[in-house]
């Protein structure tokens, strides 16, 4: 009895030694004084645990998660998808800027002699990079050749194609453009100049509409997205209220009763934003096949590139912070109608 | 422990709830509350909880007076405070031992510390061998013992009891008086709300009767004609 008596006794004692201070700590905590480093473990704790408890609730409804999830990933995904195309149309049309040239159409009885002439003077010229000279000939054969009407201009007595000299600027800003046109349309036997990016301007102004509509649409569905979770949010509080009752009782601040929801709101919208992600991908590779085809009618060698890796990381991002956001205004709104009483 | 100083309470319908209450409850003193239904006694658990506020008095707790409470020194107070319920306000989408435990988690306690301690509540009102059970699987004695483990698990200084033998029969009542006053003697201050008036003439402990608002008698069982 003695002999076991003593090693067993011996081990508190032992233990007591080596740690005496958190004995104590412990002991001392019956007031709700908990030390600075207990507290932060336990908040810490806390936040793991709301974290896995968000995605167990989650699991556990599976149906009604998934709806939300998915209602939150079509209202992204729509303006998602649509920001990539854009993207893809301003990638394609940039490269037109640089294609801006003047077609300068002399008149019908200059000889083609005169006509390199000044094609040459006016590469000397300021804000001209190279000219580039098309005789009657030239455009007669190049008009066959692309029309298609070659048989109806064989029927024609004579050539009604002018001479052209295409100028291409090295500044493509409107101003220097109108500057340069209207320097050409004074010179000797021109008959009329033509600025061949009036087109390219007005598929910018509709791209630059694109772009606003986009954003109108973001902000719009991105409240949408909010509004579905404060509902979503504010349902399950409706179904927790006995627990929230019972955590105010026993001491619960509203920040432990808040972050459970929060989130679940965040866990919400971020798996919301990764399924958008998925849906614009999906949209993107069956859409993938024809616009390339069409992108090659254009005699374009862009294909549709897909969303940017960033992509992959901030609309779930942004998505998971809308839906922080939504669980926060639920929360406030609802969780203060909830007090214990008896 | 608890300090009322001349406490009122009127509600914003005009309703006088509590007028010009006070009394003091020592540490370590076990104390019946009595009364008819709407004589006050709801109102007064609720002003300790602050789940209320005076409209006029102070109530003191620990020497602190709530008065000078703010909302999110609420929390803090209630951690000082064991309260058990008429119908024990458990959680049945988790374990006994989980229920047990919600005090402990919210006021921080480590992982290693909350199992024992759990197990120490849950041992004194003779259900550690069912802490891993769902509540509803209980019995209302038992259930009502899990609420008292879980009110007393952080050792308060203060235990509130709100009819706590209402649906429990002389026996299971007995046993839970019992276990209440237990922790009375260990220095616990412990109020009893209740109208069950064999209850309080079985014990002979100080009682404080409300009527109307009113503190119409503190003393001991016996005086409880007289006054």
């Amino acid at each position: 009895m003695a002999a076991n008596k003593g090693p067993r006794n011996a081990t508190p004692i032992k233990a007591n030694r080596q740690k005496p201070e958190r004995v104590r700590r412990v002991a001392g905590a019956h007031s709700a004084r908990t030390s600075l480093q207990d507290r932060f473990r336990s908040w810490r704790q806390h936040h793991q645990d709301s974290f896995k408890d968000a995605l167990q609730r989650l699991n556990a409804a599976r149906t009604s998660s998934a709806m939300t999830i998915l209602v939150i990933a079509i209202a992204l995904a729509l303006p998602a998808g649509l920001a990539v195309l854009l993207d893809n149309a301003r990638a394609i049309t940039r490269g037109w800027d640089g294609n801006a040239h003047l077609s300068v159409f002399m008149e019908m009885n200059i000889s083609e002699q005169r006509q390199r002439d000044l094609a040459r003077d006016w590469q000397g010229l300021d804000n001209i990079s190279r000219t580039e000279v098309i005789t009657r000939e030239q455009a007669l054969a190049e008009f066959k050749a692309l029309s298609g009407f070659g048989d109806v201009l064989e029927a024609l007595p004579d050539n009604p194609l002018p001479p052209l000299i295409v100028v291409y600027p090295d500044e493509t800003d409107p101003v220097t453009l109108r500057a340069l046109e209207n320097r050409l349309a004074e010179a000797d036997g021109v008959d009329l100049v033509q600025l061949d990016v009036e087109w390219v301007r007005r598929l910018h102004a509709l791209i630059e509409l694109g772009e606003r509509l986009i954003s109108a649409l973001t902000l719009a569905l991105a409240a949408a997205v909010v509004l579905v979770v404060v509902n979503t949010i504010r349902l399950a509080i409706e179904s927790r209220r006995e627990e929230i009752v019972v955590v105010k009782i026993v001491g619960g601040t509203d920040g432990f009763v808040r972050r459970p929801f929060l989130y679940s709101g965040f866990c919400f919208g971020f798996a919301g934003g990764a399924t958008a992600v998925i849906l614009v991908q999906v949209a993107l590779w069956w859409l993938g096949g024809p616009i390339d085809e069409l992108l090659a009618l254009y005699n374009s060698e862009e294909s549709l590139t897909s969303m940017a890796a960033s992509s992959l990381i901030i609309l779930p991002a942004f998505s998971g912070i809308l839906g922080l956001l939504g669980a926060w205004l639920a929360v406030g709104r609802h969780l203060g109608d909830i007090e214990p009483n008896f | 422990m608890i300090q009322f100083d001349r406490v009122s309470k009127r509600y914003p319908n005009g309703k006088d709830a509590l007028s010009k209450v006070s009394f003091t409850l020592p540490a370590g003193q076990l104390t019946f509350l009595t009364g008819h239904s709407g004589a006050g006694k709801s109102t007064l658990l609720k002003l300790i909880m602050m789940l209320e506020r005076p409209t006029q008095g102070q109530v003191l707790i620990d020497n602190q007076n709530l008065n000078g409470f703010g909302n999110r020194q609420i929390p803090l107070l209630r951690r000082k405070i064991g309260m058990v319920h008429q119908n024990h306000q458990l959680l049945f989408d988790r374990t006994v031992f989980d229920n047990v435990a919600l005090p402990l988690i919210i006021a921080g306690y480590a992982r290693s510390d909350i199992g024992k301690r759990v197990r120490a509540a849950l041992d004194k009102v003779g259900l550690l061998d069912k802490e891993k059970l769902n509540p509803i699987m209980l019995s209302g004695g038992e259930q009502q013992r899990v609420g008292i483990a879980r009110a007393v698990v952080n050792k308060p200084p203060l235990l509130l009891a709100d009819e706590p033998t209402g649906n429990l029969d002389p026996a299971l009542s007995e046993e839970i008086m019992d276990l209440f006053k237990d922790f009375a003697r260990v220095g616990v201050a412990v109020l009893i709300a209740t109208h069950d008036l064999s209850l309080i003439a079985r014990y002979n402990h100080r009682l404080l009767t409300l009527r109307e608002g009113r503190l119409i008698h503190d003393g001991d069982e016996g005086g409880h004609h007289g006054s």
